[in-house]
C-alpha cells in the first residue's frame, strides 16, 4: 500500500502488548513463588551469564575484530546474552522504515490490510477497518502505490574518507569497526520524514565514514582520545530512533566522520537492592533493560514509545520521557549518577547520593547534550520492584474539553495513574479502524450494543467524542481504589468507563501511527487553544500547498504535570499529486511549529532540538541561554571532535 | 472558565487567497475580481410579492459556526461574570467589599447584555420590511458577498464591520441575515437607544447590546464590556455587528476608527483563544439619506434631538417621501490571522496568564490600528457612488452665488458629470449607475436640496416658515451653509476614489514642483495634515503615493518618469477638478490655523472656540475673502483639533476641578494650549 507516508508500511507496533505478556508472567511466579525459588531462579541466571562470558565471541565479520573488555572483568555482570540488536542491525531490521524487517502492514490479496510477522499481539491479524478509513480520510486506495527501493544499492554510497593515522591506531586498539556502506547508512539517519523518505527513493546523502563498536568505558575513552589526536569528528549512535536530525551528518563536515555506536555496550553491570539502582552500561536499549531487570523482578518504569530501539544514552542525551512519568518519573528523576567521556576527559559525579547541592547540576549539561558534548558510557539508574498488578482502562468523553478538564482535575488532585492519555476524536476513529476482525458474532453484538449506548442513550456525538487511555500499576488493593477515584473525577466531566480493551487498544496505537510526531509542553490553560489552533493550522497549511485531501491532523495529551501537560499533534496526508511532498511535509511541519511556540508551547518535550529545531533555540532559550550553552561546548569540546552540530 | 468555550478545529478554510493576493485586493483595490460581484440584487422585490406575515414567520434555520455550543443568554452572563478576568479586576477594585463590586459588575452586564430572541427577530423583521418597502425602491445586495459570508460564519467566529452613515441601517444587516438564513447578529449600540421606551427593549431582544458613551477611567465597566465582547467572539455564539467608525458619520463621509472596541474583537486571537476571526467589512450606501437636513443643522451646531420614541414617531413623516436606493455591499470576508502575519508576534502572551489584565504592546496597538483603517477603506472601496454624489462634486466648484441666485446650466452639469463618471471609472470607483434617465431622475429625488427649472440648476434654501423678517447676513449665511454641507455630505460620499489623486494635484498645485522627491515629501505632509479628514492606511504613504500617480497617469494627466512628474497639457482639467475638490479643506484648515495664530490667547476652551471660528469664518464669507462653507461644521473644526493635538501642535490639559466648577460643567477641564511655534512651522510648509 502506501502512498500515504510511509510510517505505515513501517511499524512501532505493539510492543505494550509483547510487554504485558511479560509482565503477566511474571506476576505469576511473584504470587506463587518462595524465597528460596527466588534464589535459585538468581543463582541459574547468574550461571547462564557466566556461560555465556565463555561463549562469547563467535560472530565476527570481516574487517570486524572482536575485543574483549578487560577492564570490566572484575565487575559482576547480570545480564543475560539474548540481546536484541546486533552490530549489523541490518540483519533484522528495516534499513529504510521503522522497526523489524518481518513486521509491517499490507494489503492482502482480498484487498484488506493485515499486518505481518509474529512479533507483535497485533501481528498475522486482519484489520478490516483500516482499508476504508485510509480511504475516507485521506483518499488513499489501493491503485495508488508508492514502491520503495527495495535494497540498497551500495553504489550510490560515497566512498568513505578515512583519516588513515586514526584508522591505524584505531586497528591496534583492537576495537571492532567497519567501513561497510550498509553499516554507514544504517547509521546515517533517525527517523524523521525526510530522512525515510530519501531512503524509500533511495537518495543518500553525506553517511559516516567509519562506524566503531566500542564493548566498554574504556574502549570509547581510547576512542575518543584517538579522536581527539587526529582531528576525527565523532557522532555517538545510540538507538537510531532520533525525529530531531540529530543524526544527520552535518555536509559541511570535511574531516572523517566516525559513527560510534554504542550498541555492543549493552550490560548491566550491577544491581543495587538495597538502595535500588542499577548501574548500566548506556548502549542498551530499552527493552532488553526492561527484560533484564524484569528477570530480577525490578523495573526502571522508563517505556518511552520507542523503547524498543531507543537506547538508554540517547534517553540521557535528549531528556527523554516515559509513558509512566507519573509513577517513575522523567529520565531527570531516573537518573542517579552519569559517567561522559568528553574531549576534555571523563565526567562522573563522585557519589551517588540521591541530592547535591552542589551548584547547578552538572548532570544537566549533559542531559540534553545530545552528543555534543561527549559519549555517556554508564548510567546509574533508579530502579523499583515489579508491580504486582496492572491494568487498563479507558473513559469516553462527550468532547475534548471535558476530556481536557477531566485531566486538569486529575492533576490537580494529583491521583494520575501510570499513564493518562487523552485522545481526541480523530484517533479515536483511528483506533476504531484498527480493530483487528473480531471472531464471534457474539462480540461484535456486544460493540454494537456500546455503540448504541454511547451514542443513543447517553447522546454522545461520534464525531466529537473522545477517549482517555488510562494504566494503573501498584498492588491490587491501591489500583482498584485509585482506578474508582479518577472514574469518580472523570464521572465530574461527563465520561463514561469504557473498558479495559479500548484502554489497551489505545496505546498500541501509539505504535502504529507514526507520521509527525510534534510533542511539547504546554501550560494548562493553553491546551485547548493549542490544540485546536494548530490542528487547524496544519489542515489550512496543507490545503495552502496543494494537497488534494483533507490531512488526518490529530492529536493527544500524553502526559499530565501539576502546571501543563504534553500534547503530541499527528498530521498525515496524502501526497498524490505533488511533486515534492517531503518539501510540502516540512513546510506544514515548520508552519505548525511555528504555531505552537505562538501559541506559548514549548520547542520540545522529549525529542529534543537535533537539527530540526535549531532554528529555534535562540527564541527559545533566550541569547544568554545560548551563550551559556556555547560556552559550555567551548570548554569541553573546542575542537568540535563532537560534531554532529546539533542543538546549537 | 476558558474550557467550556473552546471548540474543536475546523476542517478546511475559506481563505486559500495568499497573502500578497490579499494585500491587493485589499488595499489598491482589485479590478478583475471585482467585476464578478458586481451582480446586485434587489431583495424589496421579493418582499413585494409576498405578505409581511408569512415573511416574519418564515421557517429561520441558520448553519451557526461549528463549534459553537447553543448557548443562552444567561449562560453568557454567567461565562462572564465568573471569568477569571473578572475576578482578577473585581479583586483590584478597592474601596469597596467584593460582594459590592461583584453586584455592581453584575448591575453594568444587565444593562448592556443583549436578549437575542428569535420571536422580537421576526417582529424586528415585519416591522423593518413593512418600513423599507415604504422608504426605499429597493435594496440591493450582493449575493456573491452573503454566500461567502454564509461559509465564513461556518468556519470561524465572524465580526460584521458596516459603515454607518444612518439610523436606517442599525437593522438593515440583521433583516437581510434572517432573509437569507444566516444567523442573527449582535449588535453593538450606543446606550441612548436603550433608554428608548419600549424600542430600546425591542432592540434588546432582536440582538443590540448597549454601550455607555464616555466611559473614560471606568476600570469596571471597560473590563464587563471588554470580557462581553471577547466571551461572545471567543464562544462565536452569534457573529458580532459593530460599526468600526464609533457613531454615525455626519458628513457621510468615512470616520477615523476608534479602536476599544476593534482591540477587544481582535484579542481573542492574538491570544490564541481562537484559531482566526474573520472580519467582513460591509458597505452601505444611500442614494439619498433619511436624515440629510438633520445631519446639516446638527453639523452648524443645532444639537440633535434626543433618541426617544416619541421623536421616532415624529419622525415617522419621513416615511412620506421617496429616499431612492439602498445598496449594501458585503465584501469579501478577510481573516485576521493572514492580515496580522508577520505584523505581529503572539508569544509576548506567553510569560503572563492570559486571563491576567494587560496592556497590549505597541506592536499590537499599531496592528490593531492597522487593522482598522483597513476595513474603513475597504467599506469605502465597496460602496457605490451615485451619480448624485458626482454631481455634487460639481455643483460645489461653482460659485455660491451663482448657485444660490441664477442657477448652474442643466446642460453644462450634465456634460460635466458624464465626464467625471468617466474620471471615476479610471480611478477604479465602483459606480451605481442605473441606465435610463439618471441625472434628472436623481436630481428630481433630491428635490429637497436643488431645483431644476428652464434649463437651470439652483440651490433650495429653507426659509423658515414661522418668521417673516428679512434674515440678517449672518442668518442668510447660515441659511446658505445648512444647504451647502447637505450638498457637501453627497459629495462626500465620492471623495475616497479621489482624495490620493487629489492630494498629488494639491500637492503639484502648491509646490509647481515636476521632482517626485519633492512631490512625495509634500503629499506625505498633506497626508499627514489631513490623516483626521481622510482615511489613510497607516504606514502606507508610499503606497498611496504610487497609487496617486499610476491612477492620474492612467487618466492621461501626467507623464512619470523615473524621477519626474511632467503636467500634461491634456490633463489640466482632470487637475484643476481635483486640486478644486479639495480646496476647501486647505482653506478650513488654513483659517482655523490662522485664527490660532493669530489669537494671542494660549489657551482657550473647546467652547469658545467652536463659536470663534465660526464667527471668524461668516465674516470672512460676508466679506468675500473666503469661498467655503464647510468651516462652518463643526466636524471640520474638531478634526482640525484632532489633527494639531496629533501633530502636537496643540495639546489638551485637564485644569483641577475645584477651581473651574464654575465653568460650563460640559466642557470644563478641556483645555487647549496652543504651541505656537509648532503652528508657524505647519503654517510655513503649508505655504511654500
Amino acid at each position: 500500500m502506501c502512498h500515504t507516508f510511509p510510517a505505515l508500511t513501517s511499524d512501532r507496533s505493539s510492543r505494550i502488548c509483547s510487554l504485558l505478556y511479560k509482565h503477566g508472567s511474571s506476576m505469576a511466579s511473584n504470587s506463587s513463588g518462595s524465597d528460596s525459588s527466588d534464589r535459585q531462579r538468581i543463582a541459574q541466571q547468574r550461571l547462564s551469564v557466566i556461560a555465556g562470558h565463555l561463549q562469547r565471541p563467535v560472530e565476527g565479520n570481516s574487517g570486524i575484530l572482536a575485543a574483549e573488555c578487560k577492564a570490566q572483568g572484575d565487575k559482576l555482570d547480570v545480564s543475560s546474552e539474548r540481546r536484541t540488536v546486533p552490530r549489523r542491525r541490518q540483519e533484522i531490521m528495516k534499513w529504510n522504515g521503522w522497526g523489524y524487517s518481518d513486521s509491517k502492514f499490507l494489503y492482502n490479496k482480498k484487498g484488506q490490510a493485515e499486518f505481518t510477522g509474529k512479533r507483535y499481539r497485533l501481528s498475522g491479524m486482519i484489520i478490516p477497518g483500516l482499508r476504508e478509513w485510509m480511504e475516507s480520510t485521506f483518499g488513499a486506495n489501493l491503485q495508488h502505490k508508492t514502491p520503495a527501493a527495495p535494497i540498497l544499492n551500495s553504489s550510490a554510497v560515497q566512498p568513505p574518507t578515512l583519516n588513515e593515522a586514526f584508522l591505524k591506531e584505531l586497528k591496534s586498539t583492537g576495537i571492532p569497526f567497519s567501513h561497510d556502506a550498509e553499516d554507514r547508512v544504517f547509521r546515517s539517519h533517525g527517523h524523521c520524514l525526510h530522512e525515510i523518505f530519501a531512503l524509500r527513493e533511495g537518495k543518500i546523502g553525506r553517511v559516516p565514514d567509519l562506524v566503531v563498536w566500542p564493548n566498554c568505558h574504556n574502549d570509547v575513552v581510547k576512542i575518543v582520545e584517538l579522536a581527539c589526536k587526529h582531528n576525527v569528528c565523532l557522532m555517538p549512535y545510540g538507538g537510531g530512533t532520533s525525529v530531531s536530525s540529530a543524526l544527520e551528518c552535518p555536509p559541511e563536515e570535511t574531516r572523517s566522520i566516525v559513527s560510534l555506536d554504542t550498541s555492543q555496550m549493552n550490560r548491566i553491570l550491577w544491581i543495587d537492592e538495597k538502595n535500588l539502582t542499577a548501574h548500566v552500561e548506556a548502549g542498551i536499549v530499552g527493552q532488553d533493560l526492561e527484560r533484564l531487570l524484569n528477570e530480577s523482578g525490578y523495573c526502571t518504569g522508563h517505556e518511552p514509545d520507542s523503547m524498543e530501539f531507543s537506547s538508554l544514552g540517547g534517553w540521557v542525551a535528549t531528556r527523554a520521557s516515559g509513558m509512566k512519568k507519573n509513577i517513575y518519573g522523567n529520565i531527570e528523576d531516573l537518573v542517579v549518577h552519569i559517567k561522559m567521556v568528553t574531549p576534555q576527559g571523563v565526567i562522573e559525579k563522585s557519589c551517588q547520593g540521591p541530592r547535591m547541592s552542589t551548584g547547578p547540576d552538572v548532570h544537566h549539561f549533559i542531559m540534553g547534550s545530545e552528543g555534543t558534548l561527549g559519549v555517556v558510557t554508564e548510567v546509574t539508574m533508579k530502579i523499583r520492584p515489579m508491580p504486582e498488578y496492572q491494568k487498563y482502562g479507558s473513559v469516553v468523553f462527550p468532547n475534548f474539553e471535558m476530556g481536557v478538564a477531566c485531566l486538569r482535575e486529575v492533576a490537580r488532585q494529583r491521583c494520575a495513574p501510570a499513564s493518562i492519555r487523552l485522545m481526541d476524536n480523530e484517533q479515536f476513529k483511528f483506533g476504531h479502524a484498527l480493530k483487528p476482525q473480531v471472531s464471534s458474532i457474539f462480540t461484535s453484538f456486544l460493540d454494537g450494543l456500546k455503540k448504541f449506548y454511547i451514542t443513543k442513550f447517553k447522546g454522545f456525538d461520534p464525531n466529537r467524542l473522545c477517549v482517555a487511555t488510562l494504566l494503573f500499576e501498584g498492588d491490587r488493593e491501591k489500583v482498584l481504589q485509585h482506578e474508582k477515584q479518577v472514574y469518580d473525577i472523570a464521572a465530574k466531566f461527563g465520561g463514561l468507563a469504557a473498558g479495559e480493551d479500548n484502554g489497551q487498544r489505545g496505546y498500541m496505537l501509539t505504535f502504529v501511527i507514526a507520521y509527525l510526531r510534534v510533542v511539547l509542553g504546554f501550560k494548562y490553560t493553553l491546551v485547548l487553544d493549542i490544540c485546536r489552533n494548530v490542528k487547524a493550522r496544519i489542515v489550512r497549511e496543507c490545503k495552502d500547498k496543494g494537497v488534494q485531501f483533507p490531512p488526518l491532523s490529530t492529536c493527544r495529551v500524553t502526559q499530565t504535570y501539576d502546571a501543563g501537560a504534553c500534547v503530541y499533534f499527528y498530521f498525515a496526508f496524502n501526497y498524490r499529486g505533488l511533486s515534492d511532498p517531503v518539501h510540502v511535509y516540512e513546510q506544514v511541519e515548520h508552519a505548525a511549529r511555528e504555531e505552537i511556540l505562538a501559541n506559548g508551547g514549548s520547542l520540545s518535550h522529549h525529542h529534543g532540538v537535533g537539527k530540526l529545531r535549531k532554528e529555534w533555540m535562540r527564541e527559545t532559550i533566550s541569547s544568554v541561554g545560548m551563550g551559556m550553552l556555547r560556552s559550555v561546548k567551548d570548554y569541553v569540546d573546542p575542537n568540535n571532535i563532537f560534531g554532529n552540530r546539533n542543538l546549537l | 472558565m476558558l474550557w467550556s468555550y473552546c471548540h474543536s478545529g475546523t476542517r478546511k478554510s475559506l481563505f486559500n487567497i495568499n497573502t500578497r493576493e490579499l494585500s491587493e485586493v485589499v488595499v489598491i483595490g482589485s479590478t478583475a475580481s471585482l467585476k464578478d460581484e458586481e451582480e446586485f440584487t434587489d431583495i424589496l422585490e421579493e418582499r413585494r410579492c409576498t405578505t409581511d406575515l408569512g415573511y416574519a414567520l418564515r421557517t429561520f434555520n441558520p448553519q451557526p459556526y461549528k463549534g459553537a455550543p447553543s448557548s443562552s443568554t444567561s449562560d453568557l452572563k454567567k461565562a462572564v461574570l465568573e471569568s477569571q478576568y473578572l475576578r482578577y479586576i473585581i479583586a483590584l477594585e478597592t474601596g469597596s467589599s467584593v460582594e459590592k463590586v461583584r453586584q455592581e459588575a453584575r448591575g453594568i452586564l444587565e444593562e448592556m447584555s443583549h436578549n437575542l430572541q428569535l420571536g422580537f427577530i421576526r417582529l424586528m423583521a415585519y416591522t423593518v420590511n413593512k418600513v423599507f418597502k415604504r422608504l426605499f425602491r429597493s435594496i440591493y445586495v450582493n449575493m456573491e458577498g452573503l454566500n461567502m459570508l454564509q461559509q465564513a460564519i461556518q468556519e470561524s467566529p465572524v465580526i460584521l464591520m458596516p459603515n454607518h452613515r444612518s439610523y436606517v441601517d442599525f437593522l438593515i444587516v440583521s433583516f437581510i441575515l434572517f432573509t437569507y438564513d444566516i444567523p442573527i447578529p449582535v449588535i453593538a449600540a450606543g446606550i441612548p437607544l436603550a433608554s428608548m421606551k419600549v424600542v430600546g427593549e425591542i432592540l434588546r431582544r432582536s440582538g443590540a447590546f448597549f454601550i455607555r458613551r464616555a466611559i473614560g477611567s471606568d476600570k469596571l465597566y471597560w473590563a464587563v464590556l471588554s470580557e462581553y465582547v471577547r466571551t461572545i467572539v471567543r464562544t462565536g455564539c452569534a457573529p458580532l455587528e459593530f460599526y468600526v467608525e464609533g457613531f454615525r458619520s455626519r458628513t457621510l463621509k468615512s470616520v477615523v476608527p476608534k479602536l476599544g472596541m476593534m482591540d477587544m474583537v481582535l484579542e481573542p486571537y492574538f491570544k490564541g483563544e481562537v484559531f482566526d476571526i474573520t472580519l467582513v467589512p460591509i458597505s452601505i450606501s444611500y442614494d439619498r439619506v433619511v436624515e440629510e437636513s438633520l445631519l446639516a443643522l446638527e453639523l452648524l451646531g443645532v444639537p440633535k434631538p434626543k433618541e426617544s420614541t416619541t421623536g421616532l414617531f415624529k419622525a415617522s413623516r419621513v416615511l412620506q417621501e421617496d429616499y431612492g436606493c439602498m445598496h449594501v455591499n458585503f465584501g469579501r470576508p478577510l481573516s485576521v490571522r493572514q492580515l496580522c502575519e508577520g505584523k505581529i508576534n503572539r508569544s509576548e502572551y506567553n510569560l503572563i496568564p492570559r486571563d491576567l489584565p494587560q496592556r497590549p504592546s505597541t506592536e499590537i496597538q499599531d496592528c490593531v490600528n492597522w487593522v482598522a483603517h483597513l476595513i474603513v477603506r475597504t467599506q469605502e472601496e465597496g460602496s457605490l457612488i451615485s451619480p448624485w454624489s458626482l454631481m455634487a462634486c460639481l455643483l460645489l466648484q461653482a460659485p455660491i452665488t451663482t448657485l444660490t441666485e441664477e442657477g448652474l446650466q442643466w446642460h453644462g452639469l450634465t456634460e460635466k458629470t458624464l465626464w467625471l463618471r468617466k474620471l471615476v471609472l479610471d480611478f477604479r470607483g465602483r459606480l451605481n449607475w442605473p441606465d435610463s434617465d439618471v441625472m434628472s431622475s436623481t436630481v428630481a429625488l433630491h428635490h429637497s436640496i436643488v431645483h431644476h427649472k428652464a434649463g437651470r440648476v439652483c440651490l433650495v434654501q429653507d426659509g423658515d416658515p414661522a418668521s417673516q423678517d428679512p434674515l440678517s447676513p449672518e442668518e442668510g449665511v447660515m441659511r446658505t451653509a445648512a444647504a451647502v454641507l447637505m450638498l457637501v455630505s453627497y459629495r462626500n460620499q465620492a471623495l475616497h476614489v479621489f482624495v490620493r489623486p487629489g492630494i498629488l494635484a494639491t500637492a503639484i498645485h502648491i509646490t509647481k514642483s515636476t521632482q517626485k522627491d519633492e512631490l512625495f515629501s509634500f503629499f506625505c505632509f498633506l497626508r499627514d495634515v489631513f490623516a483626521n479628514e481622510f482615511i489613510f492606511i497607516p504606514g502606507r504613504a508610499s503606497q498611496d503615493f504610487d497609487e496617486a500617480c499610476s491612477l492620474l497617469q492612467k487618466c492621461g494627466a501626467v507623464h512619470m518618469s523615473e524621477q519626474e512628474v511632467t503636467v500634461l497639457e491634456t490633463g489640466l482639467e482632470v487637475l484643476s477638478f481635483l486640486q478644486k475638490l479639495l480646496q476647501p479643506f486647505l482653506d478650513s484648515y488654513q483659517l482655523i490655523f490662522r485664527y490660532l495664530c493669530e489669537n494671542g490667547a494660549h489657551v482657550f476652551t473647546e467652547k469658545q472656540f467652536l463659536p470663534a471660528v465660526q464667527n471668524l469664518a461668516t465674516k470672512l464669507i460676508l466679506s468675500g475673502d473666503l469661498h467655503t462653507f464647510e468651516v462652518l461644521s463643526s466636524d471640520t473644526q474638531k478634526n482640525v483639533l484632532s489633527a494639531l493635538r496629533r501633530l502636537e501642535a496643540v495639546t489638551k490639559l485637564r485644569v483641577n476641578n475645584n477651581i473651574l466648577s464654575i465653568a460650563d460643567p460640559y466642557f470644563f477641564g478641556k483645555y487647549i494650549a496652543i504651541d505656537v511655534l509648532l503652528m508657524t512651522e505647519i503654517m510655513n510648509k503649508r505655504a511654500l
